[in-house]
Protein backbone atom coordinates (compact mmCIF):
# COMPACT_ATOMS: atom_id res chain seq x y z
CA UNK A 1 0.00 0.00 0.00
CA UNK A 2 2.21 2.75 -1.27
CA UNK A 3 -0.25 5.24 -2.61
CA UNK A 4 -2.34 6.91 0.11
CA UNK A 5 -5.40 8.99 -0.53
CA UNK A 6 -5.61 12.04 1.66
CA UNK A 7 -7.85 15.06 1.23
CA UNK A 8 -8.82 13.87 -2.24
CA UNK A 9 -5.24 13.95 -3.45
CA UNK A 10 -3.07 10.89 -3.89
CA UNK A 11 0.16 10.85 -1.93
CA UNK A 12 2.91 8.47 -2.97
CA UNK A 13 5.56 7.27 -0.59
CA UNK A 14 8.45 4.96 -1.35
CA UNK A 15 7.48 2.67 1.51
CA UNK A 16 4.40 1.99 3.59
CA UNK A 17 4.52 3.60 7.10
CA UNK A 18 5.02 0.24 8.78
CA UNK A 19 7.99 -0.68 6.53
CA UNK A 20 9.45 2.75 7.23
CA UNK A 21 9.27 2.09 11.00
CA UNK A 22 10.92 -1.33 10.63
CA UNK A 23 13.77 0.17 8.65
CA UNK A 24 14.30 2.90 11.23
CA UNK A 25 14.38 0.30 14.00
CA UNK A 26 16.98 -1.65 12.04
CA UNK A 27 19.30 1.33 11.61
CA UNK A 28 18.84 2.30 15.27
CA UNK A 29 19.82 -1.21 16.39
CA UNK A 30 22.92 -1.07 14.19
CA UNK A 31 24.00 2.27 15.67
CA UNK A 32 23.47 0.94 19.22
CA UNK A 33 25.53 -2.15 18.42
CA UNK A 34 28.36 0.00 17.06
CA UNK A 35 28.52 2.08 20.24
CA UNK A 36 28.46 -1.06 22.39
CA UNK A 37 31.21 -2.73 20.37
CA UNK A 38 33.41 0.33 20.61
CA UNK A 39 33.13 0.18 24.39
CA UNK A 40 34.08 -3.52 24.48
CA UNK A 41 36.96 -2.87 22.12
CA UNK A 42 38.50 -0.06 24.12
CA UNK A 43 37.90 -1.50 27.62
CA UNK A 44 41.56 -2.51 28.04
CA UNK A 45 43.08 0.44 26.26
CA UNK A 46 45.40 2.51 28.42
CA UNK A 47 44.64 5.98 27.16
CA UNK A 48 47.79 7.49 28.62
CA UNK A 49 49.79 5.36 26.19
CA UNK A 50 47.77 6.74 23.33
CA UNK A 51 48.43 10.29 24.45
CA UNK A 52 52.10 10.17 23.55
CA UNK A 53 51.61 7.95 20.48
CA UNK A 54 52.64 10.77 18.16
CA UNK A 55 55.87 11.20 20.09
CA UNK A 56 56.62 7.49 19.84
CA UNK A 57 55.84 7.53 16.12
CA UNK A 58 58.10 10.53 15.55
CA UNK A 59 60.85 8.83 17.54
CA UNK A 60 60.60 5.64 15.46
CA UNK A 61 60.48 7.73 12.31
CA UNK A 62 63.67 9.55 13.25
CA UNK A 63 65.42 6.23 13.83
CA UNK A 64 64.19 4.90 10.43
CA UNK A 65 65.56 7.83 8.44
CA UNK A 66 67.60 8.16 6.42
CA UNK A 67 67.39 4.68 4.84
CA UNK A 68 70.60 2.65 4.83
CA UNK A 69 71.25 2.82 1.07
CA UNK A 70 74.41 0.74 1.30
CA UNK A 71 72.33 -2.23 2.46
CA UNK A 72 70.89 -2.54 -1.08
CA UNK A 73 73.83 -4.77 -2.11
CA UNK A 74 72.56 -7.43 0.28
CA UNK A 75 68.98 -7.12 -1.05
CA UNK A 76 69.40 -7.86 -4.77
CA UNK A 77 69.59 -11.61 -4.36
CA UNK A 78 66.66 -11.93 -1.87
CA UNK A 79 64.61 -9.63 -4.11
CA UNK A 80 65.33 -11.85 -7.12
CA UNK A 81 64.37 -14.88 -5.04
CA UNK A 82 61.12 -13.19 -4.00
CA UNK A 83 60.18 -12.52 -7.62
CA UNK A 84 60.99 -16.11 -8.52
CA UNK A 85 58.91 -17.49 -5.66
CA UNK A 86 55.93 -15.41 -6.79
CA UNK A 87 56.32 -16.24 -10.49
CA UNK A 88 57.02 -19.96 -10.16
CA UNK A 89 54.30 -20.28 -7.52
CA UNK A 90 51.85 -18.62 -9.90
CA UNK A 91 52.85 -20.93 -12.78
CA UNK A 92 52.38 -23.96 -10.56
CA UNK A 93 48.98 -22.65 -9.47
CA UNK A 94 47.91 -22.10 -13.10
CA UNK A 95 49.00 -25.64 -13.96
CA UNK A 96 46.68 -27.10 -11.33
CA UNK A 97 44.07 -24.33 -11.02
CA UNK A 98 42.92 -24.36 -14.67
CA UNK A 99 41.95 -28.05 -14.74
CA UNK A 100 40.29 -27.67 -11.35
CA UNK A 101 38.28 -24.72 -12.72
CA UNK A 102 37.03 -26.75 -15.69
CA UNK A 103 36.10 -29.60 -13.35
CA UNK A 104 34.23 -27.17 -11.07
CA UNK A 105 32.32 -25.18 -13.69
CA UNK A 106 28.76 -26.45 -14.01
CA UNK A 107 28.85 -26.40 -17.82
CA UNK A 108 32.17 -28.22 -18.30
CA UNK A 109 32.40 -30.64 -15.37
CA UNK A 110 32.07 -34.32 -16.30
CA UNK A 111 29.75 -34.89 -13.35
CA UNK A 112 27.89 -32.40 -11.18
CA UNK A 113 27.19 -34.96 -8.47
CA UNK A 114 30.68 -36.34 -7.95
CA UNK A 115 33.51 -34.45 -9.67
CA UNK A 116 32.19 -30.93 -9.10
CA UNK A 117 31.95 -31.20 -5.27
CA UNK A 118 35.49 -32.61 -5.14
CA UNK A 119 36.83 -29.74 -7.26
CA UNK A 120 34.91 -27.25 -5.13
CA UNK A 121 36.41 -28.78 -2.00
CA UNK A 122 39.93 -28.28 -3.35
CA UNK A 123 39.12 -24.68 -4.21
CA UNK A 124 37.65 -23.90 -0.79
CA UNK A 125 40.43 -25.74 1.09
CA UNK A 126 43.10 -23.87 -0.84
CA UNK A 127 41.44 -20.49 -0.37
CA UNK A 128 40.69 -20.87 3.32
CA UNK A 129 44.37 -21.01 4.33
CA UNK A 130 46.65 -18.00 3.91
CA UNK A 131 49.99 -18.45 2.13
CA UNK A 132 51.93 -17.63 5.28
CA UNK A 133 50.16 -20.44 7.14
CA UNK A 134 50.82 -22.81 4.21
CA UNK A 135 54.49 -21.71 4.40
CA UNK A 136 54.63 -22.40 8.16
CA UNK A 137 53.32 -25.91 7.58
CA UNK A 138 55.58 -26.55 4.58
CA UNK A 139 58.73 -25.26 6.28
CA UNK A 140 58.25 -27.87 8.97
CA UNK A 141 57.66 -30.58 6.33
CA UNK A 142 60.27 -29.85 3.65
CA UNK A 143 62.51 -27.46 5.53
CA UNK A 144 63.10 -23.72 5.11
CA UNK A 145 63.94 -22.11 1.78
CA UNK A 146 62.47 -20.93 -1.50
CA UNK A 147 60.87 -24.28 -2.39
CA UNK A 148 58.57 -24.11 0.63
CA UNK A 149 57.67 -20.56 -0.40
CA UNK A 150 56.90 -21.54 -3.99
CA UNK A 151 54.62 -24.39 -2.94
CA UNK A 152 52.93 -22.23 -0.29
CA UNK A 153 52.18 -19.55 -2.91
CA UNK A 154 50.92 -22.19 -5.34
CA UNK A 155 48.66 -23.91 -2.80
CA UNK A 156 46.99 -20.64 -1.88
CA UNK A 157 46.65 -19.51 -5.53
CA UNK A 158 45.08 -22.70 -6.92
CA UNK A 159 41.83 -21.88 -5.15
CA UNK A 160 41.90 -18.24 -6.20
CA UNK A 161 42.52 -19.02 -9.87
CA UNK A 162 40.15 -21.98 -9.78
CA UNK A 163 37.29 -19.99 -8.29
CA UNK A 164 37.53 -16.90 -10.51
CA UNK A 165 38.13 -18.97 -13.64
CA UNK A 166 35.25 -21.37 -13.07
CA UNK A 167 32.93 -18.41 -12.57
CA UNK A 168 34.14 -17.00 -15.90
CA UNK A 169 33.60 -20.38 -17.57
CA UNK A 170 30.03 -20.55 -16.29
CA UNK A 171 29.26 -17.15 -17.82
CA UNK A 172 30.27 -17.93 -21.41
CA UNK A 173 27.92 -17.58 -24.38
CA UNK A 174 26.42 -21.02 -24.98
CA UNK A 175 25.49 -20.27 -28.61
CA UNK A 176 29.15 -20.25 -29.65
CA UNK A 177 29.70 -23.58 -27.89
CA UNK A 178 26.60 -25.02 -29.54
CA UNK A 179 27.82 -23.93 -32.96
CA UNK A 180 31.09 -25.80 -32.50
CA UNK A 181 29.27 -28.88 -31.19
CA UNK A 182 27.02 -28.77 -34.25
CA UNK A 183 30.02 -29.18 -36.56
CA UNK A 184 30.69 -32.65 -35.12
CA UNK A 185 33.63 -31.56 -32.98
CA UNK A 186 34.80 -33.75 -30.10
CA UNK A 187 34.56 -32.61 -26.46
CA UNK A 188 38.22 -31.61 -26.43
CA UNK A 189 37.78 -29.61 -29.63
CA UNK A 190 34.68 -27.88 -28.26
CA UNK A 191 36.81 -26.90 -25.25
CA UNK A 192 39.60 -25.46 -27.41
CA UNK A 193 37.44 -23.78 -30.07
CA UNK A 194 34.19 -22.92 -28.33
CA UNK A 195 35.07 -22.31 -24.69
CA UNK A 196 38.75 -21.37 -24.37
CA UNK A 197 38.64 -18.32 -26.70
CA UNK A 198 35.81 -16.96 -24.56
CA UNK A 199 37.58 -17.35 -21.21
CA UNK A 200 41.10 -16.46 -22.38
CA UNK A 201 40.85 -12.76 -21.46
CA UNK A 202 39.52 -13.67 -18.01
CA UNK A 203 42.31 -16.22 -17.66
CA UNK A 204 45.00 -13.66 -18.53
CA UNK A 205 43.49 -11.09 -16.16
CA UNK A 206 43.14 -13.55 -13.27
CA UNK A 207 46.68 -14.93 -13.73
CA UNK A 208 48.49 -11.59 -13.73
CA UNK A 209 46.28 -10.33 -10.92
CA UNK A 210 47.26 -13.34 -8.82
CA UNK A 211 50.93 -12.92 -9.79
CA UNK A 212 50.67 -9.33 -8.61
CA UNK A 213 49.17 -10.44 -5.26
CA UNK A 214 51.78 -13.20 -4.97
CA UNK A 215 54.65 -10.72 -5.23
CA UNK A 216 53.27 -8.91 -2.20
CA UNK A 217 52.65 -12.16 -0.32
CA UNK A 218 56.08 -13.60 -1.10
CA UNK A 219 57.75 -10.58 0.53
CA UNK A 220 56.60 -11.77 3.95
CA UNK A 221 57.08 -15.52 3.51
CA UNK A 222 60.68 -15.11 4.74
CA UNK A 223 59.32 -14.22 8.18
CA UNK A 224 58.46 -17.90 8.68
CA UNK A 225 61.42 -19.30 6.72
CA UNK A 226 59.85 -19.44 3.26
CA UNK A 227 62.72 -17.65 1.54
CA UNK A 228 62.92 -14.27 -0.16
CA UNK A 229 63.29 -10.72 1.08
CA UNK A 230 61.21 -11.43 4.20
CA UNK A 231 64.26 -13.17 5.70
CA UNK A 232 66.24 -9.91 5.54
CA UNK A 233 63.27 -8.03 6.96
CA UNK A 234 63.09 -10.34 9.95
CA UNK A 235 66.86 -10.19 10.52
CA UNK A 236 66.79 -6.38 10.40
CA UNK A 237 63.80 -6.17 12.74
CA UNK A 238 65.46 -8.52 15.23
CA UNK A 239 68.52 -6.29 15.57
CA UNK A 240 66.42 -3.09 15.47
CA UNK A 241 68.26 -1.95 12.33
CA UNK A 242 65.52 0.52 11.39
CA UNK A 243 67.32 2.22 8.48
CA UNK A 244 67.63 -1.22 6.82
CA UNK A 245 63.92 -1.89 7.41
CA UNK A 246 63.11 1.40 5.70
CA UNK A 247 65.15 0.42 2.66
CA UNK A 248 63.40 -2.98 2.49
CA UNK A 249 60.04 -1.21 2.63
CA UNK A 250 61.06 1.07 -0.21
CA UNK A 251 62.29 -1.85 -2.33
CA UNK A 252 59.05 -3.77 -1.76
CA UNK A 253 57.01 -0.68 -2.60
CA UNK A 254 58.88 -0.18 -5.85
CA UNK A 255 58.54 -3.86 -6.82
CA UNK A 256 54.80 -3.83 -6.19
CA UNK A 257 54.37 -0.64 -8.22
CA UNK A 258 56.21 -2.22 -11.15
CA UNK A 259 54.26 -5.49 -10.93
CA UNK A 260 51.03 -3.52 -10.78
CA UNK A 261 52.05 -1.70 -13.97
CA UNK A 262 52.95 -4.94 -15.74
CA UNK A 263 49.68 -6.64 -14.82
CA UNK A 264 47.67 -3.61 -15.97
CA UNK A 265 49.49 -3.76 -19.34
CA UNK A 266 48.85 -7.48 -19.75
CA UNK A 267 45.17 -7.15 -18.87
CA UNK A 268 44.79 -4.31 -21.33
CA UNK A 269 46.46 -6.29 -24.11
CA UNK A 270 44.11 -9.26 -23.71
CA UNK A 271 40.68 -7.63 -23.78
CA UNK B 1 24.45 -35.91 -55.07
CA UNK B 2 21.33 -36.94 -56.92
CA UNK B 3 18.20 -34.87 -56.62
CA UNK B 4 16.14 -38.00 -56.01
CA UNK B 5 15.46 -39.71 -52.73
CA UNK B 6 14.87 -38.30 -49.31
CA UNK B 7 17.56 -36.52 -47.34
CA UNK B 8 15.72 -36.13 -44.07
CA UNK B 9 12.82 -38.16 -42.73
CA UNK B 10 11.09 -37.38 -39.43
CA UNK B 11 8.56 -39.83 -38.02
CA UNK B 12 6.32 -39.10 -35.01
CA UNK B 13 8.98 -36.78 -33.63
CA UNK B 14 8.02 -35.46 -30.20
CA UNK B 15 9.86 -33.33 -27.70
CA UNK B 16 8.65 -32.61 -24.20
CA UNK B 17 10.89 -30.31 -22.16
CA UNK B 18 11.54 -30.97 -18.51
CA UNK B 19 9.26 -28.04 -17.71
CA UNK B 20 6.41 -30.10 -19.18
CA UNK B 21 6.01 -28.05 -22.36
CA UNK B 22 5.26 -30.17 -25.39
CA UNK B 23 7.34 -28.43 -28.07
CA UNK B 24 6.87 -31.01 -30.83
CA UNK B 25 3.83 -33.26 -31.09
CA UNK B 26 4.33 -36.33 -33.36
CA UNK B 27 5.73 -34.44 -36.33
CA UNK B 28 6.06 -36.32 -39.63
CA UNK B 29 8.15 -34.61 -42.27
CA UNK B 30 10.13 -35.59 -45.35
CA UNK B 31 12.67 -33.32 -46.96
CA UNK B 32 13.67 -34.55 -50.43
CA UNK B 33 17.25 -34.14 -51.59
CA UNK B 34 17.97 -30.64 -52.87
CA UNK B 35 14.76 -29.12 -51.56
CA UNK B 36 14.85 -25.78 -49.76
CA UNK B 37 12.06 -25.71 -47.25
CA UNK B 38 10.92 -22.92 -44.96
CA UNK B 39 9.49 -23.63 -41.54
CA UNK B 40 7.17 -20.86 -40.38
CA UNK B 41 5.10 -20.44 -37.26
CA UNK B 42 4.66 -18.22 -34.21
CA UNK B 43 7.32 -17.95 -31.51
CA UNK B 44 7.18 -21.05 -29.35
CA UNK B 45 5.66 -23.22 -32.09
CA UNK B 46 8.66 -25.55 -31.95
CA UNK B 47 10.60 -24.43 -35.04
CA UNK B 48 13.93 -24.14 -33.25
CA UNK B 49 13.30 -27.32 -31.30
CA UNK B 50 12.64 -29.22 -34.54
CA UNK B 51 15.89 -28.07 -36.12
CA UNK B 52 17.88 -28.76 -32.96
CA UNK B 53 16.41 -32.24 -32.62
CA UNK B 54 17.75 -33.10 -36.06
CA UNK B 55 21.38 -32.65 -34.98
CA UNK B 56 20.50 -33.51 -31.39
CA UNK B 57 21.58 -30.29 -29.80
CA UNK B 58 18.19 -30.98 -28.21
CA UNK B 59 17.44 -34.62 -27.37
CA UNK B 60 14.10 -35.71 -28.85
CA UNK B 61 11.71 -37.46 -26.46
CA UNK B 62 10.36 -39.97 -28.98
CA UNK B 63 10.08 -40.64 -32.67
CA UNK B 64 12.74 -41.16 -35.30
CA UNK B 65 15.02 -38.97 -37.40
CA UNK B 66 16.67 -40.51 -40.43
CA UNK B 67 19.34 -38.67 -42.43
CA UNK B 68 20.02 -40.48 -45.69
CA UNK B 69 20.04 -44.00 -44.30
CA UNK B 70 21.34 -43.16 -40.81
CA UNK B 71 19.00 -43.25 -37.85
CA UNK B 72 20.14 -40.21 -35.88
CA UNK B 73 18.23 -41.02 -32.69
CA UNK B 74 20.08 -44.26 -31.92
CA UNK B 75 23.66 -43.11 -32.44
CA UNK B 76 26.63 -43.48 -30.13
CA UNK B 77 28.46 -40.23 -29.27
CA UNK B 78 31.07 -40.98 -31.95
CA UNK B 79 28.39 -41.83 -34.51
CA UNK B 80 26.51 -38.64 -33.63
CA UNK B 81 29.62 -36.55 -34.23
CA UNK B 82 30.02 -38.17 -37.64
CA UNK B 83 26.35 -37.52 -38.44
CA UNK B 84 26.66 -33.88 -37.34
CA UNK B 85 29.41 -33.41 -39.93
CA UNK B 86 26.79 -34.17 -42.56
CA UNK B 87 24.52 -31.36 -41.32
CA UNK B 88 25.57 -27.73 -41.56
CA UNK B 89 23.90 -25.36 -39.10
CA UNK B 90 23.42 -21.62 -39.46
CA UNK B 91 22.30 -19.62 -36.43
CA UNK B 92 20.15 -16.62 -35.63
CA UNK B 93 22.78 -14.57 -33.82
CA UNK B 94 25.49 -16.01 -36.08
CA UNK B 95 27.05 -17.93 -33.15
CA UNK B 96 30.56 -17.27 -34.39
CA UNK B 97 33.37 -17.68 -31.90
CA UNK B 98 33.82 -13.96 -31.42
CA UNK B 99 37.49 -13.95 -30.47
CA UNK B 100 38.65 -16.20 -33.28
CA UNK B 101 39.43 -14.90 -36.75
CA UNK B 102 37.15 -15.29 -39.74
CA UNK B 103 39.39 -18.03 -41.12
CA UNK B 104 39.48 -19.94 -37.82
CA UNK B 105 35.69 -19.76 -37.65
CA UNK B 106 35.31 -21.12 -41.17
CA UNK B 107 37.87 -23.88 -40.59
CA UNK B 108 36.05 -24.91 -37.42
CA UNK B 109 33.43 -26.37 -39.77
CA UNK B 110 35.92 -29.17 -40.44
CA UNK B 111 36.67 -29.98 -36.79
CA UNK B 112 34.80 -33.26 -37.05
CA UNK B 113 37.26 -34.66 -39.58
CA UNK B 114 40.49 -33.31 -38.08
CA UNK B 115 42.30 -34.76 -35.08
CA UNK B 116 42.59 -32.86 -31.81
CA UNK B 117 46.24 -31.78 -32.01
CA UNK B 118 46.01 -30.77 -35.66
CA UNK B 119 43.02 -28.58 -34.84
CA UNK B 120 44.73 -27.26 -31.68
CA UNK B 121 47.74 -26.06 -33.69
CA UNK B 122 45.48 -24.93 -36.55
CA UNK B 123 47.24 -27.36 -38.94
CA UNK B 124 44.26 -28.11 -41.14
CA UNK B 125 44.73 -30.24 -44.28
CA UNK B 126 45.68 -28.24 -47.35
CA UNK B 127 42.49 -29.22 -49.19
CA UNK B 128 40.37 -27.90 -46.30
CA UNK B 129 42.25 -24.61 -46.23
CA UNK B 130 41.89 -24.24 -49.99
CA UNK B 131 38.18 -24.94 -49.71
CA UNK B 132 37.85 -22.38 -46.92
CA UNK B 133 39.54 -19.73 -49.07
CA UNK B 134 37.24 -20.55 -51.98
CA UNK B 135 34.17 -20.43 -49.76
CA UNK B 136 35.17 -17.08 -48.27
CA UNK B 137 35.59 -15.72 -51.77
CA UNK B 138 32.19 -17.13 -52.76
CA UNK B 139 30.45 -15.33 -49.86
CA UNK B 140 32.40 -12.14 -50.56
CA UNK B 141 34.70 -11.99 -47.54
CA UNK B 142 38.12 -12.39 -49.13
CA UNK B 143 39.26 -9.07 -47.65
CA UNK B 144 38.36 -9.99 -44.08
CA UNK B 145 40.07 -13.36 -43.63
CA UNK B 146 42.32 -12.38 -40.72
CA UNK B 147 39.87 -10.10 -38.94
CA UNK B 148 38.38 -11.19 -35.66
CA UNK B 149 34.75 -12.21 -36.00
CA UNK B 150 33.60 -9.51 -33.58
CA UNK B 151 35.01 -6.83 -35.88
CA UNK B 152 32.49 -7.62 -38.63
CA UNK B 153 29.00 -6.26 -39.33
CA UNK B 154 25.89 -8.42 -38.94
CA UNK B 155 25.62 -9.35 -42.60
CA UNK B 156 29.31 -10.18 -42.81
CA UNK B 157 29.09 -12.34 -39.69
CA UNK B 158 26.22 -14.30 -41.12
CA UNK B 159 28.28 -14.87 -44.27
CA UNK B 160 31.02 -16.34 -42.09
CA UNK B 161 28.38 -18.55 -40.47
CA UNK B 162 27.26 -19.71 -43.92
CA UNK B 163 30.83 -20.41 -45.01
CA UNK B 164 31.45 -22.41 -41.81
CA UNK B 165 28.38 -24.56 -42.47
CA UNK B 166 29.32 -25.18 -46.11
CA UNK B 167 32.95 -26.07 -45.42
CA UNK B 168 31.50 -29.13 -43.66
CA UNK B 169 30.40 -30.43 -47.11
CA UNK B 170 27.00 -31.21 -45.61
CA UNK B 171 24.04 -33.00 -47.13
CA UNK B 172 21.55 -30.68 -45.50
CA UNK B 173 21.57 -27.18 -44.02
CA UNK B 174 19.73 -26.49 -40.79
CA UNK B 175 19.09 -22.78 -40.72
CA UNK B 176 17.67 -21.16 -37.58
CA UNK B 177 16.24 -17.67 -38.16
CA UNK B 178 19.10 -16.53 -40.42
CA UNK B 179 17.75 -13.01 -40.88
CA UNK B 180 16.20 -12.20 -37.51
CA UNK B 181 19.02 -9.82 -36.53
CA UNK B 182 19.53 -8.23 -39.95
CA UNK B 183 18.07 -5.24 -41.78
CA UNK B 184 15.61 -5.88 -44.65
CA UNK B 185 18.13 -5.51 -47.45
CA UNK B 186 20.80 -7.66 -45.81
CA UNK B 187 18.10 -10.22 -44.96
CA UNK B 188 17.29 -10.61 -48.63
CA UNK B 189 20.95 -10.88 -49.60
CA UNK B 190 21.54 -13.55 -46.98
CA UNK B 191 18.44 -15.55 -47.99
CA UNK B 192 19.43 -15.29 -51.63
CA UNK B 193 22.97 -16.45 -50.83
CA UNK B 194 21.75 -19.44 -48.80
CA UNK B 195 19.34 -20.51 -51.55
CA UNK B 196 21.92 -20.04 -54.31
CA UNK B 197 24.48 -22.11 -52.41
CA UNK B 198 21.91 -24.86 -51.85
CA UNK B 199 21.25 -24.94 -55.59
CA UNK B 200 24.98 -24.92 -56.42
CA UNK B 201 25.75 -27.82 -54.09
CA UNK B 202 22.49 -29.71 -54.47
CA UNK B 203 21.78 -29.23 -50.76
CA UNK B 204 18.52 -29.68 -48.95
CA UNK B 205 17.72 -27.01 -46.36
CA UNK B 206 15.30 -26.47 -43.51
CA UNK B 207 15.03 -22.74 -42.84
CA UNK B 208 13.23 -21.40 -39.76
CA UNK B 209 11.97 -17.97 -40.58
CA UNK B 210 9.61 -15.37 -39.17
CA UNK B 211 9.34 -13.29 -42.32
CA UNK B 212 6.64 -14.99 -44.38
CA UNK B 213 7.15 -12.74 -47.39
CA UNK B 214 10.86 -13.40 -47.49
CA UNK B 215 10.21 -17.14 -47.27
CA UNK B 216 7.74 -16.97 -50.16
CA UNK B 217 10.28 -15.18 -52.32
CA UNK B 218 13.01 -17.76 -52.02
CA UNK B 219 11.86 -21.26 -51.06
CA UNK B 220 10.15 -24.11 -52.89
CA UNK B 221 8.06 -25.37 -50.00
CA UNK B 222 6.59 -23.96 -46.84
CA UNK B 223 5.69 -25.90 -43.72
CA UNK B 224 3.60 -24.19 -41.05
CA UNK B 225 4.01 -25.23 -37.44
CA UNK B 226 1.63 -24.38 -34.64
CA UNK B 227 1.95 -25.65 -31.08
CA UNK B 228 4.32 -28.39 -32.19
CA UNK B 229 2.14 -29.70 -35.03
CA UNK B 230 2.36 -29.36 -38.80
CA UNK B 231 -0.74 -27.40 -39.85
CA UNK B 232 0.33 -26.46 -43.39
CA UNK B 233 2.57 -28.07 -45.97
CA UNK B 234 2.62 -26.79 -49.53
CA UNK B 235 4.15 -24.52 -52.15
CA UNK B 236 4.48 -20.79 -51.34
CA UNK B 237 1.67 -19.95 -53.76
CA UNK B 238 -0.89 -21.83 -51.66
CA UNK B 239 -0.32 -19.60 -48.66
CA UNK B 240 -3.43 -17.45 -48.13
CA UNK B 241 -5.11 -15.51 -45.33
CA UNK B 242 -6.93 -18.60 -44.07
CA UNK B 243 -3.72 -20.57 -43.85
CA UNK B 244 -1.88 -17.77 -42.05
CA UNK B 245 -4.77 -17.50 -39.61
CA UNK B 246 -4.52 -21.26 -39.07
CA UNK B 247 -0.80 -20.94 -38.31
CA UNK B 248 -0.55 -17.67 -36.43
CA UNK B 249 -4.12 -16.81 -35.35
CA UNK B 250 -6.56 -14.09 -36.37
CA UNK B 251 -5.05 -11.01 -38.03
CA UNK B 252 -5.44 -8.90 -41.18
CA UNK B 253 -3.08 -10.73 -43.53
CA UNK B 254 -3.63 -8.83 -46.79
CA UNK B 255 -0.41 -6.84 -46.53
CA UNK B 256 1.88 -9.80 -45.91
CA UNK B 257 0.67 -12.14 -48.63
CA UNK B 258 3.06 -12.66 -51.48
CA UNK B 259 0.62 -12.09 -54.36
CA UNK B 260 1.77 -10.03 -57.32
CA UNK B 261 0.53 -6.81 -55.73
CA UNK B 262 2.10 -7.46 -52.35
CA UNK B 263 5.40 -8.50 -53.90
CA UNK B 264 5.63 -5.37 -56.01
CA UNK B 265 4.83 -3.16 -53.04
CA UNK B 266 7.58 -4.93 -51.12
CA UNK B 267 9.91 -4.23 -54.01
CA UNK B 268 8.86 -0.56 -53.91
CA UNK B 269 9.51 -0.46 -50.18
CA UNK B 270 12.95 -1.89 -50.75
CA UNK B 271 13.73 0.72 -53.38
CA UNK B 272 12.67 3.45 -50.97
CA UNK B 273 14.96 1.93 -48.39
CA UNK B 274 17.85 1.91 -50.86
CA UNK B 275 17.24 5.53 -51.75
CA UNK B 276 17.20 6.45 -48.08
CA UNK B 277 20.51 4.68 -47.55
CA UNK B 278 21.97 6.34 -50.62
CA UNK B 279 20.86 9.70 -49.28
CA UNK B 280 22.66 9.05 -46.03
CA UNK B 281 26.02 8.38 -47.60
Amino acid sequence: MRAVERNESVIWRRRAPKAELVRFAGWFALATLTVFCFQVMTRDTVWSFLLDAHIQAADLGSRMFPPNWGYIDKLWWPLWETLNIATLGTFLAILFGVPVAFLAARNTTPSTTFVRPVAMFFIVASRSINSIIWALVLVSIIGPGALAGIIAIALRSIGFIGKLLYEAIEEIDTAQVEAIRATGASRAQVLVYGIWPQVRPAFAGISVFRWDINIRESTVLGLVGGGGIGLQLQASLNVLAWPQVTLIFLVILLTVVISEWVSAKVRHAYI
Amino acid sequence: MSSHGTTLRLRALSKRYRTGDLALDRVDLDVPAGQVMALIGPSGAGKSTLIRCVNRLVEPTSGSIVLGSTDITGLTPRGLRRARQRMGMIFQEYALVERLTVMENVLSGQLGSVGFWRSYFRRFPEATVRQAFAMLERVGLSDHIDKRADALSGGQRQRVGIARALVQNPEILLVDEPTASLDPKTSRQIMRLVCELCAEHGLAAVINIHDVQLAQLFVQRIVGLRAGRVVFDGPPGELNADVLTEIYGEEDWTASLGGKQAASSAQAALEVEEERLAGLT
